[in-house]
């Protein structure tokens, strides 16, 4: 299954061929398929070592591709810098946040600024009113938050610079639920305001199943399914998946 | 009271003069890691583009506040994007690598201008302090140091540039998935490293007297204090700076030059014996 026989009516923002990547000779996305429609939210789901982060780094152009091809609004990006699939339009919230830990809050968010036209007071004003808790800490430096006021920042900085499509991994890890919450809820007052393009990997199936309009299963990187928000709420149904519920 | 003063002045000046062997140094070790071990022979370009361009009939002033850092800064772009940036992350490779740039350097200068040690005529008249007299220059030294850590602190702290610079320090990865080129950040980082040693090296001539291997005399010195100040550059060097000068003018009125290297040496050893990230990783953490 290739993952691309849902929403073959929308736009394809992001499209990967045949995607082959790995760790130097260690390939661990093996032949990966799917597209990602304008506004579309796609969950990634998969056990440990399945590819998940791998994929993500490959999108982002951390690791290089033994085969296939990546492509942005059209555009063959494959063989693109990190800068400049940034520069295209795709934006990247890290599994571990990497956060700037010794610059501010708002330090790292005008960093976030970057690629960004519009002034950057107003782009910060506009993204702190989906992220209010950051506007207690913006004098406070990035490695003093917690973990999940750290996600949030790195969220908040990914979306200063307006990114067509957000590469989210793993965000919920290691964080509070109380955190969790806010960060469904932003996503989804974000995404609603601005018609956002997600692609997110997450094992923690309610978040997933909360964001995603569909979620492709990723098993030894392949995608071998493709199932729907509502059957990654039956923990019955994602057993026989993915085996993990 | 007159040799008081005379005593103060110098150590003034001695604390402005680490401060300045050390602060292209601090560039570049400080923010990239780079142990620049040619970053003597920078200065010793520095010196020598001065002097040249002395004796070209260019101003004085314009020789050190512009052309050598200019120069020096474009000769660092050059080493940068020629050997320094295949090197990034392999600080024992860069270690050869930059004393091997050291070594090519000053071979390159004895064969142009010979082994020889030239001098440059001291722009400052003298004045006096009771019935002792000395340079007026040292006041342009120390003028140099406080603008050259004060401009450093204002470039990192107050523009976009030095944000970017300092991110893409802490995380270069992260901030290529911001948009930015980390390459051209490190070129630039390095490229203003070496003008400061440029710079820092004109300044020093007219008391120093210019040859090829001027550099051997600054390159322990600056590492120490660098190593001794800590992460942060402005604050680090200038405390660093400020303990080691003191000592080393202190030690070497009451004793000897060579005495007084001695001392400041053995303070270094156990300043980062105590405190082995240095003054300002123990201390003022925040700190630039």
């Amino acid at each position: 299954m290739n993952g691309e026989n849902c929403f073959a009516d929308q736009a394809k923002l992001l499209r990967v061929t045949n995607l082959r990547s790995g760790y130097g000779r260690i390939p661990i996305v093996n032949g990966l398929s799917f597209s990602v429609g304008e506004g579309e939210l796609v969950g990634i789901l998969g056990h440990n070592g399945m590819g998940k982060t791998t994929l993500l780094r490959t999108l982002m152009g951390y690791l290089p591709t033994s085969g296939g091809r990546i492509e942005m609004s059209g555009m063959d990006i494959t063989q693109r810098s990190t800068t400049q699939r940034a520069r295209a339009g795709i934006g990247y919230v890290p599994q571990g946040r990497e956060v700037f830990p010794g610059l501010s809050v708002l330090e790292n968010l005008r960093m976030g600024c970057f690629l960004n036209a519009e002034p950057e007071n107003k782009v910060i004003d506009e993204i702190l009113t989906f992220f209010p808790r950051l506007k207690a800490y913006l004098g406070r430096i990035g490695g003093a938050l917690s973990g999940g006021e750290q996600q949030l920042l790195a969220l908040a900085r990914c979306m200063c610079g307006a990114p067509r499509i957000v590469l989210l991994d793993e965000p919920t890890e290691g964080i509070q639920p109380s955190i969790i919450e806010e960060m469904i809820s932003t996503l989804r007052d974000i995404g609603k305001a601005r018609n956002l393009t997600i692609l997110l990997v997450e094992q923690n199936l309610n978040f997933l199943s909360a964001l995603s309009q569909r979620i492709l299963v990723l098993q030894k990187g392949m995608i071998t399914s493709e199932i729907s928000a509502e059957t990654a709420r039956d923990p019955a149904l994602i057993h026989d998946f993915v085996g993990m519920a | 009271m007159d040799l008081a003063g005379l005593i103060a002045f110098n150590v003034v000046t001695g604390i402005a003069t680490l401060c300045l062997i050390t602060i292209g140094l601090g560039v570049i070790y400080g923010m990239m890691r780079i142990i620049n071990l040619a970053h003597g022979e920078l200065m010793m370009l520095g010196a020598f583009t001065c002097i040249i361009a002395t004796e070209a009939g260019i101003n004085i002033w314009i020789s050190i506040f512009v052309l050598s850092p200019l120069v020096v800064g474009i000769i660092g772009l050059v080493l940068e994007r020629t050997i320094i940036r295949f090197l990034y992350g392999r600080i024992l490779d860069t270690m050869l690598a930059t004393w091997g740039m050291s070594i090519g350097l000053t071979g390159l200068i004895v064969t142009v201008f010979g082994n020889n040690v030239r001098t440059l005529a001291n722009p400052a008249p003298s004045f006096g302090i009771g019935a002792y007299s000395t340079s007026l220059y040292g006041l342009v030294i120390v003028a140099v140091a406080v603008g050259a850590l004060g401009s450093l602190f204002a470039l990192l702290r107050l523009t976009k540039f030095g944000l970017i610079l300092r991110a893409t320090m802490e995380r270069p990865g992260m901030a290529a998935a911001l948009g930015i080129k980390p390459d051209t950040v490190y070129m630039a980082t390095f490229a203003l490293g070496s003008a400061l040693a440029g710079m820092a090296g004109a300044v020093l001539a007219p008391i120093s007297g210019v040859s090829p291997v001027m550099g051997v005399a600054y390159i322990t010195r600056a590492f120490i204090t660098v190593l001794g100040g800590g992460a942060a550059i402005v604050t680090g060097t200038g405390l660093a700076s400020m303990l080691f000068g003191t000592i080393d003018e202190l030690v070497s009125f009451k004793a000897s030059p060579v005495i007084g290297s001695v001392a400041m040496l053995m303070t270094a050893v156990v300043l980062i014996r105590i405190f082995p990230t240095g003054i300002t990783g123990r201390f003022l953490r925040r700190s630039l």
